[in-house]
């Protein structure tokens, strides 16, 4: 037992230590990462010493980016299982070791989510009123007591699925089936249900009828599936460029038919909304006006949700013909449609639900510098986390941070390759 | 392909020299980087007190014995002393057996004077700097109830203003309220006499009951509010007007510290044209329950289920 938790700690001590080794460019790409998380923390000290009158939220636009970036990734985090399905439920084995990029995505992701919550509380000291058990948590009626739940289930999930397969091949032991196995089909439907619950945050609002649409939870799906295998693809061609591991082409157009397929499905639930809305032309209409055309000439959000359109529509395109099958192609797909979902599900879905107002009041919003300074501090540590997984994780699937040359003298030595 | 390490340029034989190198390397690394670190967390030097240790380990209102509570409200009076440099007299009201508060509002009377917001502000301790307010009164024009089509900054030289109606909207009270089912912490609940209340120690200022309420009736603390001591109302209650902190949700209360102890709201004591009826629904000969009987009375947006204790109706 003592030597197993001793073994255990190696392991970590030397992924850890693996994490600080690379050559110039990995050294600068830590360091603007680093710095710009600086700038962030730096951000949210003058917000938490203000309060949130440092952003753009008021009383009538009360949530704005920071949960427009949340919803938005917990998207990404729930889209690990399109690796998951095709590996575990199809035995398509070629992407087998890909699952594990997958899923420290995931937890890179949620681990943003848990940060975009954080600062978006008035009061993150009393933080332990959440806790179950210790607080007064509000559990079943409250979504957001579903989300803390569901959330920090799947960060756990994900954190065992991929620590113990790393562990296992670090070790150089085959995996035992059931220590792992059931967790990643609970895994797949936790992965729905962390989108479907975020979702109902939303659609449980009878107040709102913006979001009070059945069609929300389909389209957070929809649109996660898309986002997420496209910055899956975007990683696994950096992992490729930057590291010796071989990622198939296979794998990368196995990905390119999930998110051919799921970008038509949400544009075409996009197209019902739209559909609804302004055919049905009641009072309910104001949102989505404001959204699209303006409002009473208040119009901030028009220029952005038609380049999302536009982009997602241009991305749609592209996939459907054969031409993506060009990675560079598939690349300029998957970017549009990156950037088109996280302004539709981000600022296109949260900011026009509070606009106008339930008393039919229109107080626009926008984020301020010190805001998004505390975003781009938040992604910054977000990539920083994922840099540093996969740093740890390449050479260990590889093969060449393994138990049996722990005693060398310069342990990682070799493997940190850089592809000229 | 692959590059050395970092420190590769040690050989290998000579492990003890590599490490200690790369260690000395290290630290200075991780002192810059804690450096850096410190330099970003500057700003919270300015961090005002963020409160006790007692306050930050205070339990749920729901699980406070009375002398728990005793020893709060003293500390809450001190507090206050301390900030404004007045004496407070912080109560816990309790409700009353028997008593379920409804409001009436009579829109034929309303002039949109505002003084009914006025009041609310002196009397509920309202932040004057941002300002903040519980009632928000509509100019709405003659023969629409599209609130879109109301007016929320009116400014004439007198009112009211012929052609528009006034309709004052604050908090509903509802037996169905949706901003306390969304709360994540049950830090907003209904009290007995149909009030619902926040617990500010309690509150963690996620927003969301302010995304449920269809009236628009919650307000957040955005930054720390600000009170002149002259200003000051020293009769206060835990769950009504004592003094906010930032971060946190409020909200009209019904005055629980004034209807609590037998008196009226402050918004309707000072309705110059009477427009404004207040009182107990359980009570059959309370001024209310005549008239839900007798007027047509009406809620807003009774398509969203919330069942409203503020009812409105016209005279005439």
């Amino acid at each position: 037992m003592k030597t197993a938790v001793r073994n255990y700690f190696v392991f970590l001590a030397r992924s850890a230590s693996v994490a600080f080794e690379g050559d110039w460019r990995y050294f600068t790409w830590i360091g603007v990462l680093f710095a710009i998380c600086l700038l962030g923390l730096n951000a949210y000290s003058r917000q938490l010493s203000e309060g949130l009158v440092v952003t753009g939220m008021t009383d009538q636009v009360s949530w704005g980016v920071y949960i427009a970036n949340f919803t938005f990734l917990v998207g990404v985090a729930a889209a690990a299982v399109m690796l998951v399905i095709p590996v575990y439920v199809y035995r398509n084995e070629e992407l087998h070791d890909l699952v594990i990029f997958g899923e420290l995505l995931a937890v890179a992701a949620i681990l943003m989510c848990l940060a975009f919550v954080t600062v978006d509380l008035g009061r993150p000291d009393r933080f332990w009123h959440l806790i179950p058990g210790l607080g007064k948590f509000n559990f079943p009626g409250s979504m957001l007591s579903w989300d803390v739940i569901v959330l920090n289930g799947y960060l756990l999930l994900n954190v065992h699925i991929c620590g113990y397969l790393l562990y296992c091949r670090y070790k150089n032991t085959k995996p035992a089936k059931w220590f792992y196995i059931p967790f990643v089909f609970i895994g797949i439907f936790w992965a729905v249900s962390i989108h479907t619950v975020t979702a109902f945050l939303y659609v449980g609002l009878g107040g709102r009828p913006f979001w009070n649409s059945a069609v929300v939870g389909p389209r957070f799906i929809a649109s996660a599936f898309t986002a997420g295998p496209a910055i899956i693809i975007l990683a696994l061609q950096v992992i490729r460029r930057f590291t010796t591991y071989r990622v198939p082409d296979k794998a990368l157009l196995t990905l390119r038919s999930i998110v051919q397929v799921s970008m038509l499905i949400n544009l075409f639930l996009l197209a019902n909304e739209v559909f609804k809305e302004f055919y049905t032309d009641n009072l309910h209409v104001a949102s989505a006006r404001y959204l699209f055309f303006g409002l009473d000439g208040h119009h901030a959000l028009v220029r952005w949700i038609w380049t999302a359109v536009t982009f997602n529509i241009i991305a749609m395109i592209l996939l459907a013909l054969p031409l993506s099958r060009s990675l560079k192609w598939l690349d300029v797909a998957c970017v549009l449609a990156i950037i088109g979902i996280w302004i539709e599900k981000g600022m296109g879905l949260v900011v026009p639900g509070f606009i106008p107002s339930p008393l039919g009041e229109i107080v626009e919003y926008l984020p301020t510098w010190n805001e998004t300074a505390v975003c781009l501090g938040i992604w910054a540590f977000g990539f920083l986390c994922y840099t540093f997984f996969l740093r740890m994780a390449v050479p260990i699937l590889q093969g060449t941070l393994n138990k049996s040359n722990e005693s060398a003298a310069a342990p990682a030595a070799g493997i940190v390759s850089v592809k000229s | 392909m692959t590059t050395s390490p970092p420190d590769g340029a040690a050989p290998p034989s000579e492990p003890r020299s590599m490490s200690r190198r790369s260690f000395l390397r290290g630290s200075t690394v991780m002192a810059a980087g804690v450096a850096a670190m410190a330099a970003g967390l500057a700003p919270l030097r300015k961090l005002s007190d963020y409160g006790s240790v007692d306050e930050f380990l205070q339990m749920h209102y729901s699980e406070l014995k009375p002398e728990q509570m005793k020893v709060i409200l003293e500390r809450m009076e001190r507090e206050v002393q301390r900030q404004y440099g007045v004496r407070p007299h912080v109560r816990d009201f309790k409700p009353m057996n028997g008593v379920e508060f409804v409001y009436a509002l009579n829109l034929t009377r309303c002039t949109g004077c505002r003084k009914c917001v006025h009041a609310c502000v002196a009397e509920n301790n309202q932040s004057r700097d941002p300002g903040l307010e519980y009632i928000r009164v509509l100019k709405m024009p003659n023969g629409t109830f599209d609130m879109e089509k109301g007016d929320h900054n009116y400014a004439p030289e007198s009112v009211p203003e012929p052609g528009f109606f006034y309709m004052p909207v604050q908090c509903h009270q509802c037996k169905n309220p949706p901003c306390v089912k969304v709360c994540p912490v049950k830090a907003t609940w209904q009290e007995p006499d149909g009030i619902t209340v926040i617990d500010y120690n309690w509150c963690i200022g996620c927003r969301y009951c302010e995304a449920a309420c269809p009236y628009f009736a919650r307000r957040f603390n955005f930054t720390e509010p600000s009170i002149p001591s002259e200003k000051l109302n020293p009769n206060m209650s835990y769950l009504g007007n004592r003094p906010r902190h930032k971060g946190v949700m409020e909200k009209c209360h019904f005055c629980i510290q004034r209807t609590r102890a037998g008196r009226y709201p402050a918004c309707l004591e000072v309705c110059p044209t009477g427009a404004r009826k207040f009182g107990n629904i359980l009570d059959p000969d309370s001024e209310v329950s005549y008239i839900l009987k007798h007027k047509r009375v009406f809620v807003l947006k009774e398509e969203v289920g919330t069942l409203p204790r503020f009812f409105y109706y016209f005279d005439v």
